[in-house]
């Protein structure tokens, strides 16, 4: 494949001015399916079933088969577009999306197409560097997700497959596909912006509880409309629509890419096919796919086998009532009540690790300590493992770590090697204190003996603290420390270690 | 009067995913266009006061406990598929084609 040639990005934003526009699908969570009693493997307690093991006659198209409306998909429906800041529409319905292609077997995607459940509303998104966006929702409607093919060639990758084979157990996971609309004026912030608005799309779901929403298992999809017009140009240019983009990194990169992409080719006097382009993770480039095809082409028309949707405006009051803090504003609660600065916030925001810290705080831990272990020791851990720091250690162990700390049984040597038990599964904070034999040596005697030990022997550095030179406590402190197996207190050695050199005098 | 052209019926052909030849496609371009035409009737009735009817019964929300139930077993589910591995169907490539 040609790599195709790019602009750098910011000659590409001072010629040119950037609009996106972002698909993101979400994968419900609930136990069945949008139209099948079959179990729904984008729910935790089904993923990863084996092919075709979760299938019902609906899913697979047979003759015969009727869908029937899953009641709590159109309630998690109503609360993502309640979050989203969208109107419910009173009476919305379903349109049948007319495609061939193995992934669905009846040749539609039931879907909602004249009618969604909710339109209008818009996001408060906020990107790593503080900057805040309104990002306006054009739509959001339920669907059904297609099937799993699995493309089988000589290369193995998708151009010189040979033969497909289709998994149906995805056929029919309920999905709402969230639709913004077009973003102008974040100029060189969009690829970041796209980044945030995903990550806030996820923020959500993962509050309201309605979704997994793992990107690596494809529960939070992205697609990334990108087009690019001259500074001043009112009309936008064409746009091209990266499909399926599965993981936040990618989605900022993506958006990069089609920019610098874009901008050399219309700089060149080229233009910009309207297409769907695919993303390569490997080399982290976009290639064409299909021409866009036509709305048209889909040939919409209202899913007879399905009536409206006419949600009870006592139930959406109810889910309105019930919805939790939206993401921006618990951010700048957290904030406040945590005391940090903005460097301080944006190092757990951006680390992934806001309920970590909350969770943790609420568990007795002071802020500063919560963060401190949380963007600290455990960060540094799980960068060495390749893992993730939020999963590595309970919020509470970390708050009983903390209030070790200030009890005065570990120095924060000790706790790190403490930590490191707690990653490892060793149980919590206390018992490892005791299974390792952790604490700090609070028993001044035996700090005494040791310190009149190493005075002994370092008579000349006993001289010098006699003469007033204090800092040559030094090496009697260190000695001590080693002799104590690092589990003293360094400032209460000193202290006795002076106070042992004056008495002897 | 509403015309359909032996384009787009090819075009429709193409969509459906239906071989078509010259002769078919002639035919059926007659046969849509009188198609068309009948059901154009209809707009002679409906005047910008008719609201266009999707469900002719005043009914809605027949909607389903989320409960889940029994699936078909994958024998089941791949009896019916003409070329299959034994958990997945096979069919032939079709590619860059998903929505």
């Amino acid at each position: 494949m040609a790599r195709a040639a790019l602009m750098d990005f910011d000659e590409a934003l001072e010629r040119f001015e950037p609009v996106i526009g972002l698909e993101v699908h979400v994968e419900l969570n609930t136990r069945t399916k949008m139209f099948s009693s079959a179990p729904n493997p984008a729910n935790d307690e089904f993923h990863g079933a084996e092919p075709n093991t979760l299938v019902a006659p609906v899913d697979m198209g047979l003759p015969g088969s009727l869908p029937a409306v899953n009641a709590t998909a159109v309630r998690y429906s109503i609360s993502l577009g309640l979050a989203l800041g969208c109107g419910i529409a009173p009476s919305s319905r379903f349109a049948r999306k007319n495609y061939f292609y193995p992934d669905l077997g009846k040749n539609y995607q039931i879907s909602q197409y004249d009618e969604p459940i909710a339109f209008e509303g818009s996001v408060e998104v906020e990107l790593e560097n503080g900057r805040t966006f309104e990002v306006a929702i054009e739509r959001a409607h339920m669907e059904e997700d297609a099937g799993k093919l699995t493309h089988v060639g000589s290369t193995g990758r998708i151009h010189g497959a040979e033969y497909s084979l289709v998994d149906y157990n995805r056929a029919g996971v309920p999905l709402v596909e969230i639709v913004t609309k077009p973003i102008v004026g974040a100029g060189a912030d969009a690829p970041a912006l796209a980044r945030a608005y995903v990550a806030t799309i996820r923020d959500i779901v993962l509050s309201l509880g309605i979704s997994e929403a793992r990107m690596e298992r494809g529960n939070l999809r992205c697609d990334a409309n990108v087009s690019l017009r001259p500074k001043g140009q009112e009309k936008f240019g064409t746009r091209t629509e990266t499909k399926n983009v599965n993981s936040m990194r990618s989605v900022e990169r993506a958006v990069r890419y089609e920019i610098q992409r874009q901008a050399a080719i219309l700089a060149d006097g080229g233009t910009i096919t309207q297409e769907t382009r695919h993303w390569h993770e490997d080399t982290g480039t976009t290639s064409p796919g299909r021409p866009k095809s036509d709305a048209d082409d889909y040939r919409y028309f209202p899913e007879p086998d399905l009536l409206p949707v006419e949600p009870d405006p006592a139930v959406i009051e109810e889910l309105r009532a019930a919805l939790p803090e939206p993401p921006a504003a618990r951010r700048r609660r957290l904030k406040a009540e945590w005391g940090f600065t903005d460097l301080e916030f944006q190092d757990v925001a951006n680390g992934g690790l806001l309920n970590e810290v909350a969770a943790t705080v609420d568990a007795g831990a002071s802020p500063a300590a919560a963060r401190k272990w949380w963007t600290g020791e455990l960060t540094r851990i799980a960068n060495a493992q390749g893992a993730d720091p939020a999963g590595l250690a309970e919020p509470a162990h970390v708050a009983e770590l903390a209030a070790l700390v200030d009890e005065g049984i570990l120095t924060d040597r000790l706790a790190r090697q403490v930590l490191e038990g707690v990653v490892a599964g060793e149980g919590s904070p206390r018992e490892i204190v005791d299974a390792r034999g952790l604490a700090v040596v609070s028993d001044d005697g035996a700090l005494i003996s040791a310190i009149d030990e190493a005075l002994a022997a370092q008579p000349d550095v006993l001289a010098k603290i006699r003469d007033g030179k204090v800092q040559a406590a030094g090496a009697v402190i260190g000695a001590v420390m080693k002799a104590m197996q690092g589990k003293a207190d360094a400032a209460r050695v000193r202290e006795l270690v002076l106070e042992r050199a004056a008495a002897d005098s | 009067m509403s015309e359909i052209s032996a384009e787009q019926v090819a075009h429709l052909a193409n969509l459906a995913r239906i071989a078509l030849t010259e002769e078919e496609i002639e035919h059926l371009t007659t046969e849509l266009g009188q198609i068309m035409q009948a059901v154009e009737k209809v707009s002679e009735v409906a005047t910008p006061d008719v609201v266009p009817t999707s469900h002719p019964i005043p009914l809605h929300n027949p909607l389903r406990e989320d409960v889940p139930t029994d699936v078909l077993s994958v024998e089941q589910a791949l009896s019916g598929a003409p070329e299959h591995d034994g958990t997945r169907f096979v069919v032939s490539a079709i590619l860059g084609e998903e929505q």
